[in-house]
């Protein structure tokens, strides 16, 4: 978490009002005092209330913060219309290892979250939320308060539909929507095949919303202010704030929030500007896309405009590569990560993810051999497009994006063998540990 | 409305033993590893009779046609 004097008068906190405003987490006293209770549909003439709330979400055009940046209105709509009665799962998982955005948010604006959960629930008249938070010491004191939040907020009757906390199996694709689902019902955190789609037949097979903890505290601010305040900032097609984690070369590595559409430049600039020359710069996350140093800068972060370069804002991560780092041996490193962190059901996570995360193995620190050039792409193109999640879609867009943004590197360890930087050390936070199968699923 | 056949393939069932290359190989390739790669989102009409056989002859029922049309469903989140 970093706070810089030129952040907190250039741009507007929303998320993070509360943290600016006294620099700690805010409590429930706290929270009440700056925002009052969330603004639940009256009961009485509740299916009208409901109806009002969905419109309001509807015309904030709010979309996911957790990566896919889906319409969240559609989402609630296509839920609430769904056969009986729906369930929420409030996802804050956050398994990208190079995000910190929600667990920043759950840390300092916990009831924000928990609004915005009620809020959905009520709005797609759900009678449960279940709250899936990570297993394991790293966020354990976190969940913990967090459990105890939830009783502080029954207690004072500020919810009406019963709030679970759940800790789940830490894996990379354990935050997959249908992963959640499985689980809730049972099973193991793995992703499950889709059709059916949690929206129309999820947890008890009733009708499920799933949505990121950033998006429901969104959600929880657009029902207290309204659409068009939401609207204030942001792109007319991007509306609104986000969190994004910035790291790599910056001064102020942490979780900053900024408006949509902000240009790549200025995200990097909010993060207290870059600390070295920069090479590259990694948007997305692990399943994100490297983009030139050249190119990064004017390129705004939003959905639509980051899509037409074949990126995507993902859950709003910004590594900033060093010029003497090694492209290649980054993208080698977390390849390897997500080729262990598969839940290996499906043929490209097999085989298609661990052939191509060996083949950049050898061109990052091998003696590629030649047969590489023309293997690799292809194997690459493969991946995409033949998983039953997006796990080995977003191992693709990674590789891809590296052979083409590296593409110089690429040659030159081909013809000359590794460079320097492959051996500094890592700029991208891989972390160790054993694969997913061995820790299990459940 | 525009109606269309779609192959889809349940990813976690397919044990990629590749019988439905075999059978449809204008529509199915087969990558390194056995698994298939689907060529073309539609279903020629004339290939329909041999889509619905290789749909028949997978092993582990993980090949389905699917009449594609109109609106498509919110994705993931
Ligand atoms: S694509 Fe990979 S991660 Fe996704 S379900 Fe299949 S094996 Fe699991
Ligand atoms: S026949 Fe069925 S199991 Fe075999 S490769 Fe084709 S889809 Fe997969």
């Amino acid at each position: 978490m970093t706070q810089t004097t030129e952040l907190r008068q250039s741009t507007e906190h929303r998320l993070l009002r509360g943290w600016f405003e006294t620099g700690g987490p805010a409590d429930l006293t706290e929270h009440l005092r700056r925002y009052g209770p969330a603004p639940l549909p009256s009961e009485r003439g509740a299916r009208q209330a409901r109806a009002a709330l969905l419109q309001t979400v509807e015309q904030a055009g709010l979309t996911g913060r957790g990566g896919a940046a889906f319409p969240t209105g559609r989402k609630l709509r296509a839920v609430a219309e769904g056969r009986g009665r729906p369930v929420v799962v409030v996802n804050g998982m956050e398994s990208e290892p190079a995000s910190r955005k929600d667990e920043a948010l759950l840390d300092l604006a916990p009831h924000l979250v928990l609004d915005g959960a009620a809020l959905a629930a009520a709005a797609v008249d759900a009678t449960v939320v279940h709250l899936c938070l990570p297993r394991g010491s790293a966020r354990a004191t976190q969940v913990d308060r967090l459990t105890r939040a939830v009783a502080e907020r029954w207690r004072a009757g500020l919810d009406r539909i019963p709030v679970e906390v759940h800790r789940l199996p830490h894996h990379y694709v354990s935050s997959e929507e249908t992963s959640l689902v499985q689980w809730l019902n049972g099973g193991p955190a793995r992703p499950l095949a889709t059709p059916p789609r949690p929206f129309e037949k999820g947890v008890d097979r009733r009708p499920t919303l799933v949505d990121n903890v950033e998006t429901l505290a969104h959600l929880a601010l657009i029902a207290r202010y309204g659409p068009s305040w939401f609207r204030s900032t942001g792109t007319a097609d991007a509306p609104g704030t986000t969190l994004l984690t910035v790291s790599g070369a910056v001064h102020a590595p942490g979780v900053h929030e900024l408006p949509l559409g902000t240009p790549l430049g200025a995200v990097l600039a909010a993060a207290g500007g870059t600390s070295r020359p920069l090479g590259a710069v990694l948007v997305g996350g692990f399943f994100g896309s490297w983009l030139s140093a050249e190119q990064a800068p004017a390129v705004p972060f939003a959905r639509p405009e980051l899509a037409a370069l074949g990126a995507g804002p993902g859950a709003g991560v910004l590594v900033a590569l060093p010029a003497d780092s090694c492209g290649l041996a980054e993208t080698a490193r977390v390849l390897g990560f997500l080729a262990a962190q598969s839940a290996r059901q499906c043929g490209p996570c097999r085989f298609g993810l661990p052939a191509v995360a060996a083949d950049f193995h050898q061109l990052a620190w091998g003696r590629p051999d030649a047969e590489l050039p023309a293997r690799l792409p292809h194997r690459v193109e493969l991946l995409a497009g033949r998983g039953a999640c997006r796990h080995p879609d977003g191992a693709s867009r990674l590789a891809a994006t590296a052979l083409a943004v590296f593409a110089a590197d690429v040659r030159r360890h081909l013809e000359t063998g590794p460079c320097p930087g492959a051996a500094l050390p890592p700029v991208l936070p891989v972390p160790g540990g054993p694969a997913a199968d061995e820790v299990g699923w459940r | 409305m525009n109606r269309h056949h779609r192959l889809a393939i349940d990813r976690i069932a397919c044990d990629g033993r590749g019988l439905c290359a075999e059978l449809l190989p204008e529509l199915i390739d087969l990558d390194e590893w056995g698994y298939p790669v689907i060529h073309g989102q539609a279903v020629p009409a004339d290939l329909l009779g041999h889509a619905r056989r290789a749909v028949a002859a997978c092993p582990v029922l993980a090949l389905r046609l699917e009449r594609a049309a109109g609106d498509r469903p919110p994705p993931a989140a």
